[in-house]
C-alpha cells in the first residue's frame, strides 16, 4: 500500500498496487488503485476506500431522508431531498387512503411541507421513490431543521452513536438525522430545540477537530443553564 | 525595452523578459480553495496579474430536463470575463471568443470527470475572469479542476494547464499580456499529469516543428509543477481533517 | 415581461423558525434588528480597472470595477460625462443564478445603484467634458455579484461607491477635440457619497440588512439611499408585501441615521 491509512488524499493519488479491491471513491487502472475524491484513505479487509469530505447526496435504498414537498401530482407528491434527482412519494406509499383524489392529496401534504421518509427504490434509470409507511415516518409538523453537508452526517451520529446519544440526552430533544444532510430536532421546548440546532452546526464546522464531543457537550450545558427544562 | 529602431524588444541582452523573468520561468501563482459559500466547490487563482474565480455546482438536477443524458452527467462550462477585467472595457455580453473558450475548457476538464456516476444530472462549471493578463484559459482550467475536486465530484485526477509561446524568435514559458500581443506564437496546453495525456491544445502564430516540440516540453513541464501547487492548495484547505479523524474516527457510512 | 416567481425554496416549518425568532426580537445570526453584518471593503483589487472595490457583507461578496473611456455625449447634456451602471448576477454566486443576459433582479439592482449615484450627483460629470457636444468621458461601473447571502443592493452600492472613490485617471487637457493625457494622476472628480440602506419586513418587524434566509421569508424590502447632506436621493420598494405610511416613515428615519453611520465607516476621510 502506498497511502497511509487515514491520510488525506486527492483525486488521482495512488493508494495501492496489487491484490486489493477498489472500494468507494477509488478506481482501478491496471494493477493500481487511485483515489477519485478528496478524503481520507481507509481499508476494510482488503477493500480500499476513501471517506469523502464533501459531495452531493446520492440516495441509497433504505436511507432515511427529510424532504420538502415541491409539487402535487396525480397520484403523489414530488419531494426535494437535496439530491441531484427529485424524489417521488406516491400516495400508495403513505398511510392515506389509496383512492384519494388530487384534492385530498393537497390536504395531506401541501407544497412547502416536510416529510420524514425512507428511500425504497433508486437506480441509474429512474428518480428515487419514497415511502412513509415505516414507524415514525410521515409529515413533520413541529421542531426545527438543520441542513449540513451529507458527508458530515456520520460525525453527527458518532462512533457507535456516541455523539447523537449525547446530543439527545443533553438537550432533551429527539434528533433525527436524514442521510441527505437534513436533521430534525423535535423537543417539548423551542429553546432546547434551538440549542440542539446550534450544536449540530457546531459539529459541522468543527468536524475536523479533536475532543469535539466534549466541547459540544460543554457548549450545550452552558446554554441550557437558566433555560426551562422540558 | 526599446532597441535602436524604437520597436519593443521582449527579451533583453541578459536573456530577461519585460517583467524580469527568464525564458522558462512561470509567473507567480497563488491559490485558494473553497472561497465561496454558495457554490458546491470553488477556487480562486492568481497567475501573474490574472485573477480567476472558478465555481462548480453539481451533480444537480438537470434543467431543462430534456438535456439530461441517460448514462452520465451532462457537463456544462461557461468561461466569462468581467467588463473591468481587460485594459479596455469589455461588453458583458458573451463574445465569440468566450464561446470558443467555454467549449475547449469543457473538453479539457470533462475527460477527468467520472460523469458516468451521475446519469441524468448536470455538473456546471463557471469560470469568471476578474482580471486578465494572458493565459486566462489555462488559469481557468487549473482553477476549475480544483473547484471540481472541492465540490467532491469524482475525478480520475486533476487537470492543470499552462501556455508556452515564442517571442523574439525564442521559445518561452507562460506569456504575459504584452508578450501575447507582440509575440510570434501562443500555445496553451492542459495536461492530466498522472496519465500524461493532453486534454487541451491550441496554437496560433508561427512555429517550426522543433520549436513546437520544445514548446510542448516546457508547457507540460510547467503543468506538472502547477499540479503540485494544486495538490498543496487542497491539502492546505483540508489538512486539519486528517488530524481529527486520527483521534476520533467517525462511523463510516455504508 | 415580469412573472410571479415560483413558490419559496424554504419549507414552511423552517420559515416559521425564522418568523418565530423575529417575533421575539431575535435574528437567526443573533444580530440586533438594526445591525449590519460585519463588513470588509478592499479598494483597488483590480489594478487594470480605473477603480475597483471588493465588499464582503457577512457572507455576501461583491466586486465593482470602474472603467473610464471616451465617447459621445447625450444630446441634452452636451457638456457632461456619461455614467453607466451595469450588474451581473453571475452563476458562481448562487445556484439560482443562470447564465445569460441580466434578469429583472439584476437590472433592478443596477438601476437602483445608478439612481443613488446619479441623483446625488456623486460624480462631477461636468468635469468629464472633453469637447462639448463631441467628446466626453464615460464612466462605466460594473457590479459583479460573487456570493449571494442576501442584501445584494447595499453590498453592490457600497462596492460601487468604493470603486468610484478609488478611481484614478490621468489629468488631461484638450487639443483638437481629443484629450491629451499628462503624467499626473488624479482621482475621478466626486462631489457626493450616496449610501444605500435596505430594510426588510418580516411579520410586523422591520430589520436592516437581511441575510439570505431572512430575504427568503420577508414580505417586502425598502431601500433608501441618502447623500452626505442626509437628503434622500433614491428609494425602492421590492417584493409583494405592503407597508403602511407609518412604517415607511420609520424606515426612512432609521435609514438616514444608519447611512450617516455607515458613510463614516466606509469613507472615514470624506464624510
Amino acid at each position: 500500500m502506498h497511502a497511509e491509512l487515514k491520510q488525506l488524499v486527492t483525486p488521482g493519488d495512488l493508494l495501492a498496487e496489487g491484490p486489493y479491491f477498489a472500494g468507494e471513491n477509488t478506481y482501478r487502472d491496471g494493477s493500481k488503485i487511485y483515489s477519485s475524491r478528496i478524503g481520507l484513505a481507509d481499508i476494510i479487509g482488503n477493500k480500499l476506500i476513501v471517506v469523502p469530505i464533501k459531495g452531493a447526496y446520492i440516495p441509497r435504498i433504505d436511507d432515511i431522508v427529510i424532504g420538502r414537498i415541491t409539487d402535487i401530482g396525480m397520484s403523489g407528491w414530488q419531494v426535494d431531498i437535496s439530491a441531484p434527482y427529485p424524489a417521488m412519494l406516491p400516495a400508495s406509499e403513505t398511510p392515506m387512503d389509496r383512492d384519494a383524489g388530487r384534492g385530498d392529496l393537497a390536504l395531506h401534504y401541501g407544497v412547502g411541507d416536510l416529510t420524514l421518509a425512507q428511500v425504497i427504490a433508486f437506480d441509474r434509470t429512474r428518480d428515487p421513490l419514497l415511502t412513509t409507511k415505516g414507524r415514525g415516518l410521515g409529515k413533520v409538523t413541529s421542531g426545527k431543521v438543520a441542513r449540513i453537508a451529507p458527508a458530515k452526517i456520520p460525525r453527527v451520529i458518532g462512533k457507535k452513536g456516541s455523539m447523537i446519544t449525547m446530543l439527545k440526552k443533553e438537550t432533551n430533544t429527539d434528533i433525527v438525522p436524514g442521510q441527505n444532510g437534513v436533521i430534525l430536532a423535535i423537543g417539548k421546548n423551542p429553546d432546547q430545540e434551538r440549542i440542539a440546532i446550534e450544536a449540530l452546526y457546531m459539529i459541522e464546522r468543527e468536524a475536523h477537530t479533536n475532543g469535539l464531543t466534549d466541547r459540544v457537550r460543554a457548549m450545550i450545558q452552558e446554554e441550557m443553564k437558566g433555560k426551562v427544562v422540558g | 525595452m526599446l532597441d535602436n529602431q524604437n520597436t519593443i524588444r521582449l527579451i533583453d541582452d541578459n536573456g530577461l523578459r519585460v517583467d524580469g523573468r527568464r525564458l522558462d520561468e512561470l509567473r507567480p501563482i497563488k491559490i485558494e480553495v473553497g472561497i465561496l459559500d454558495k457554490a458546491d466547490g470553488s477556487a480562486y487563482l492568481e497567475h501573474g496579474r490574472n485573477k480567476i474565480l472558478a465555481a462548480v455546482y453539481g451533480p444537480r438536477e438537470a434543467h431543462p430536463k430534456h438535456i439530461a443524458l441517460s448514462d452520465r452527467a451532462v457537463v456544462r462550462c461557461r468561461y466569462h470575463m468581467a467588463p473591468f477585467s481587460t485594459d479596455e472595457r469589455k461588453s458583458p455580453a458573451p463574445s465569440r471568443r468566450e464561446h470558443e473558450l467555454s467549449k475547449v475548457i469543457r473538453e479539457s476538464l470533462e475527460p477527468a470527470i467520472m460523469s458516468e456516476y451521475f446519469p441524468r444530472s448536470t455538473i456546471d462549471i463557471f469560470i469568471e475572469v476578474l482580471q486578465a493578463d494572458a493565459g486566462t484559459r489555462c488559469a481557468g482550467i487549473t482553477a476549475a479542476a480544483l473547484a471540481l475536486a472541492d465540490a467532491g465530484i469524482p475525478m480520475r485526477e486533476l487537470v492543470s494547464a499552462c501556455a508556452a509561446g515564442k517571442i523574439d524568435g525564442k521559445v518561452v514559458l507562460d506569456l504575459s499580456d504584452v508578450e501575447d500581443k507582440k509575440g510570434d506564437a501562443d500555445l496553451p496546453v492542459a495536461l492530466m499529469p498522472k496519465s500524461n495525456v493532453v486534454t487541451l491544445l491550441q496554437m496560433d502564430g508561427s512555429l517550426t516543428e522543433e520549436e513546437f516540440v520544445q514548446a510542448m516540453e516546457i508547457s507540460t513541464g510547467a503543468c506538472r509543477k502547477i499540479y503540485e501547487m494544486q495538490r498543496e492548495a487542497l491539502r492546505q484547505k483540508y489538512h486539519i481533517v486528517k488530524e481529527q479523524e486520527k483521534e476520533e474516527p467517525s462511523e463510516v457510512s455504508a | 415581461m415580469s412573472t410571479t416567481r415560483q413558490s419559496s425554496p424554504v419549507a414552511k416549518l423552517e420559515q416559521k423558525t425564522i418568523t418565530d425568532l423575529i417575533s421575539k426580537g431575535k435574528r437567526v445570526d443573533d444580530r440586533g434588528t438594526l445591525d449590519y453584518r460585519p463588513t470588509t471593503i478592499t479598494l483597488g483589487i483590480i489594478e487594470k480597472a480605473n477603480g475597483s472595490a471588493q465588499v464582503y457583507l457577512g457572507k455576501t461578496k461583491v466586486v465593482a470595477g470602474v472603467k473610464i473611456e471616451t465617447g459621445t455625449p447625450f444630446e441634452d447634456t452636451p457638456n457632461e460625462g456619461i455614467l453607466t451602471v451595469n450588474s451581473e448576477f453571475v452563476p458562481i454566486a448562487s445556484p439560482n443564478f443562470e447564465s445569460g443576459p441580466p434578469d429583472e433582479n439584476s437590472i433592478e439592482l443596477a438601476r437602483v445603484v445608478d439612481r443613488g449615484i446619479r441623483e446625488s450627483k456623486a460624480i462631477d460629470l461636468k468635469k468629464l467634458c472633453i469637447e462639448a457636444g463631441k467628446k466626453v468621458f464615460m464612466v462605466f461601473v460594473d457590479i459583479y455579484i460573487l456570493d449571494h447571502d442576501g442584501n445584494l443592493i447595499d453590498a453592490a452600492a457600497t462596492a460601487a461607491l468604493g470603486a468610484l472613490v478609488s478611481a484614478k485617471m490621468h489629468e488631461f487637457d484638450v487639443k483638437n477635440g481629443e484629450p491629451r493625457f499628462k503624467e499626473k494622476i488624479m482621482s475621478l472628480p466626486m462631489k457626493n457619497y450616496p449610501v444605500s440602506i435596505t430594510s426588510a419586513k418580516i411579520g410586523g418587524a422591520i430589520l436592516l440588512d437581511p441575510c439570505l434566509e431572512e430575504e427568503q421569508v420577508m414580505s417586502c424590502r425598502l431601500t433608501v439611499t441618502t447623500d452626505k447632506d442626509n437628503n434622500i436621493c433614491a428609494m425602492q420598494k421590492g417584493g409583494l408585501g405592503v407597508l403602511t405610511p407609518d412604517e415607511i416613515k420609520q424606515i426612512v428615519s432609521t435609514s438616514i441615521a444608519k447611512a450617516k453611520d455607515l458613510r463614516a465607516k466606509i469613507l472615514p476621510n470624506v464624510t
